[in-house]
């Protein structure tokens, strides 16, 4: 391939933070017109690289080259002005503005000193026909589906003339419809003239639109590999450097009694609204029941209410016989319950402490990490040495922060401290997102075997696939119900999908029914 | 990612870079009036340095400074701006001398006990409130603890002119209140430098084990640093929120308790809220929160402070000047991020041009 039709050159890109290299001599180069992906271990340094070519970081060493010139992107004004655009993994949006504001923001036209809404919202307009991007451009970005804010944060990137678009991990919190919508989308900028990187850790969705796939582990580039000729197994391997199983090896369950028991549980979300409505659920010892569903409707209400962070308005909630109602968390804790939070930063950790002191954050004040309320730092060293070691969270030392951990290592210091607990039931909410797939192999096996232990497991997940591997029974939640209970293994993914969007569990059936009948009909229509 | 160790560093060059730099802008401004900084500078240390008296009146107002610093510092810890240091310093002021003159005849290490009991308790109970009312109903503890501040002043000047004293004073406490050492009198060449130093460096160590090796104050920490987290891992807010307000203002009132029985011996109407109180903020806060630091930083405060009544006499320099070196060192505390900001492309050039060579 020619030189000219390289619109990204990063050669030899070193990024040095103390006496850690995050990035170690990478090389990346994107043509025109292409979607390449890179794919690396949660902290391997895709961030890091992307923020260097956004103008974010300063590389230490190497060169970036765009269109055929050797640039210095000193700030992200310069990546805009070359035409570098990034598309959020968080979306940068501002809630209450509409659609168009927010595309505008920062770059708004006017008249005389007046905003011209009009003219912007045709421009709006005009840029979401060429590229196919559905939006309404005078929503409110509050009242839109996630998918739609996307595409808004997608907008925005074009709207400042970007024609290198980084999307980062842009599927996370996507259903699987707007996942295929989003590839199309991809696929539509990219024939518009558009290049585009895409970070991500997901190998199907690699395969699915992406041209070239560059590795990263452990800050340096691996290997530049052609997608088509590349299977995901081998991608796999390459980023995480070992052999890696996708399967989730589990035996069949063995379920015993009950260990939580819902009745009749309503639950009101901060603006007064019923978020979980009257719903009866049980779990049982030894298995894993996987609550699916679309984001917002109800989920994290109900483990927020089964946890003791928000109030039960009705109903009740009995773990291993103790009724737990609208007890305190520590009690419920107590009880038995251990809980790794969907928001890990938020929730999970206490960002600023050190790694010993997060690792005993409820246990602290028992014996033996305190004694008549003083506490036993060698011990607390101890507990954090053991779970470090143990459950191969990677760090420096127990002494570091929280914060100075990857994404994957803060994760799995929590699903340390609370499988280590061992409680009679482990929630686990959104274990894995954003962590790449040898993490993610390896919490599977530890919600599996803490299950095999013959202890309860509830996976929240907005991930089918994770649902589907993992789960034995899983409880489909659509607006505050719980609209159907099936067991993993006789359903699929499009049952699923069908159950996620509310449609009813005999409908689901019927229609999947039906295109399996319809498929057999056109293969036996090409025969 | 910054090393551990680096961090540490940084965290102690924000402090002294502000206190340069603090300096510094004093001394610019004194060239623009006309004044001599080198010889302003001079005047204050060596009047302060050289003479027994007044570095023993410093550290007495180190003393005040470093209960106060620590008072705000523990509430904020557990993420609240106690603004009423200064009300709490009045109520526990004015706690103490009542007791200390309601019951004269006790034995004196009963009596000083008592006496600084009652400022303890006083102090708290006037934090408690805001940290109650915050930690049940929600409302601003930065609203409560200003109005707080001004009850507490007119309740004891009410206190001082109809109940405690006649006029505008009350009387002196007897002997067996005063906080006085006579060898440490003798010492400092008079001073009124007392106990009450003694009693903040246990205070400085008590509020170390507290913070670093207690279950409570591992709970005032993580509730201050994530609520959310906290809350998640069975912590109760409520409870830490009244707990470090309670213990804020038993400081503060401690240290309003000393002031009266240590520093005069009585109490006087006032036209406003003690300096101490907010002075004990700004300590808090060039400390970063951390006890000895607070401790040394009361001191500079201290010098700074006593060694002001040297400028108009010795340099010619009106005394304001070392208020506007005490405010620009804030400022520059407060701008800790520019300094951060400063530090940090400083050491990435360092390391730039070494990863050139």
């Amino acid at each position: 391939m020619t030189e000219a039709n390289k619109v990204i050159e990063m050669k030899g890109i070193t990024k040095q933070f103390g006496n850690f290299k995050a990035n170690d001599n990478i090389h990346l180069d994107l043509n025109k017109g292409e979607i390449h992906a890179l794919l690396g271990e949660n902290g391997a340094g895709k961030s890091t690289l992307m923020n260097i070519l956004s103008g974010l970081l300063e590389p230490t060493e190497g060169e970036i080259w765009v269109n055929g010139d050797k640039v210095n992107i000193s700030s992200p004004d310069v990546a805009n002005q070359l035409g570098i655009g990034m598309v959020h993994q968080h979306f940068m949006l501002v809630d209450k503005f509409t659609v168009t504001e927010n595309i505008i923001l920062g770059k708004e036209k006017h008249r005389f000193g007046f905003m011209d809404q009009a003219s912007a919202e045709e421009d709006v307009k005009k840029l979401s026909d060429q590229y196919g991007l559905r939006v309404d451009p005078k929503a409110r970005i509050s009242d839109i589906s996630v998918g739609m804010q996307q595409r808004a944060e997608i907008l925005k990137t074009l709207y400042r003339g970007a024609d290198i678009l980084i999307f980062d991990e842009p599927t996370g919190v996507l259903t699987p419809q707007e996942i295929d919508e989003l590839m199309d989308i991809m696929n539509a900028l990219v024939k518009e003239g558009k290049s585009i990187i895409l970070i991500t850790h997901k190998l199907d969705e690699i395969k699915k639109v992406a041209d070239r796939c560059t590795v990263i582990r452990r800050g340096k580039s691996i290997d530049t590999v052609d997608v088509a000729s590349t299977s995901q197994q081998e991608l796999a391997d390459m980023m995480v450097g070992r052999s890696v199983s996708f399967k989730v090896d589990k035996k069949p369950a063995n379920p015993q009694g009950p260990v939580l028991e819902i009745k009749k549980l309503t639950v009101k979300e901060a603006r007064g609204y019923d978020a979980v409505k009257a719903i009866d659920l049980e779990v049982k010892a030894g298995e894993v029941l996987g609550i699916a569903g679309v984001d917002g409707n109800g989920q994290s209400e109900l483990i927020q209410a089964i946890t003791g962070l928000t109030k039960v308005d009705s109903g009740t909630i009995t773990l291993d016989g103790k009724d737990i109602t609208n007890k305190k968390p520590r009690k419920i804790t107590e009880t038995g319950l251990g809980h790794i939070p969907e928001d890990r930063q938020r929730y999970g950790l206490v960002l600023q402490m050190k790694l010993e002191e997060n690792m005993s954050l409820q246990t602290y004040y028992q014996k033996p990490f305190s004694n008549h309320g003083f506490l036993n730092h060698k011990e607390i060293k101890e507990h954090a040495k053991r779970l470090i070691e143990e459950f191969d969270v990677r760090t420096p030392s127990e002494e570091h922060t929280a914060s100075s951990l990857s994404g994957g290592n803060q994760q799995k210091a929590i699903i340390a401290r609370e499988i280590y607990r061992d409680p009679i039931l482990l929630i686990a909410a959104q274990p894995t997102r954003g962590l790449d797939v040898g993490a993610i192999e390896y919490i599977h096996k530890r919600l599996i075997e803490q299950r095999d232990n013959g202890k309860g497991v509830i996976l929240m997940s907005y991930e089918l696939d994770e649902i589907m591997n993992v789960s034995d029974r899983i409880a489909v939640m659509y607006d505050g119900n719980i609209i159907a209970v099936v067991n993993a293994d006789e359903t699929n993914e499009k049952e699923l999908g069908l159950l996620m969007a509310g449609v009813s569990l005999e409908k689901a059936h019927e229609e999947v029914a039906e295109t399996k009948g319809k498929e057999k009909d056109t293969i036996a229509n090409t025969k | 990612m910054l090393t551990q160790s680096s961090n540490r560093l940084n965290n102690l060059l924000v402090p002294i870079l502000s206190i340069i730099l603090g300096f510094i802008f004093g001394a610019l401004l004194m060239l623009v009036f006309g004044y001599n900084p080198i010889l302003a500078y001079q005047a204050m240390l060596t009047g302060v340095f050289t003479s027994p008296y007044f570095f023993g009146e410093a550290l007495r107002q180190a003393t005040v400074l470093t209960f106060t610093g620590l008072g705000f510092a523990i509430a904020f810890k557990a993420g609240f701006f106690n603004i009423g240091i200064a009300g709490q310093v009045l109520v526990g002021w004015v706690s103490a001398i009542w007791v200390a003159l309601a019951f004269p005849d006790l034995p004196r290490i009963v009596l000083v006990s008592l006496s600084l009991l009652a400022g303890v308790v006083a102090g708290s109970i006037w934090a408690g409130i805001a940290g109650a009312l915050r930690a049940y109903f929600g409302t601003n503890e930065v609203i409560v603890t200003i109005m707080l501040n001004y009850t507490a002043l007119h309740v004891t000047n009410y206190l001082i002119r109809n109940v405690l004293g006649t006029g505008n004073t009350t009387e002196r406490v007897g002997e067996n209140a005063s906080l006085r050492l006579d060898w440490l009198t003798s010492l400092t060449a008079g001073s009124r430098l007392n106990l009450g130093f003694f009693i903040a460096i246990i205070v400085v160590v008590l509020y170390w084990i507290f913070m670093t090796q207690t279950t409570a104050g591992f709970e005032v920490r993580a509730v201050g640093l994530n609520p959310y987290a906290s809350s998640y891992a069975g912590m109760s807010a409520a409870k830490n929120i009244i707990l470090s307000m309670v213990i804020s203002g038993a400081l503060a009132g401690l240290g309003g308790a000393i002031h009266g029985l240590g520093t005069f011996g009585n109490i006087f109407t006032q036209s406003g809220l003690p300096h101490v109180g907010f002075n004990g903020i700004a300590v808090a806060l060039l400390g970063l929160g951390n006890p000895i630091g607070i401790f040394f930083s009361s001191i500079l405060f201290g010098v700074l402070d006593v060694g002001a009544g040297f400028l108009p006499n010795r340099a010619g320099v009106p005394d304001e000047m070392a208020s506007i070196v005490i405010a620009a060192i804030i400022f520059f505390v407060g701008a800790n991020y520019l300094i951060r900001f400063f530090l940090d492309k400083v050491q990435t050039n360092k390391q730039a041009t070494e990863g050139g060579e």
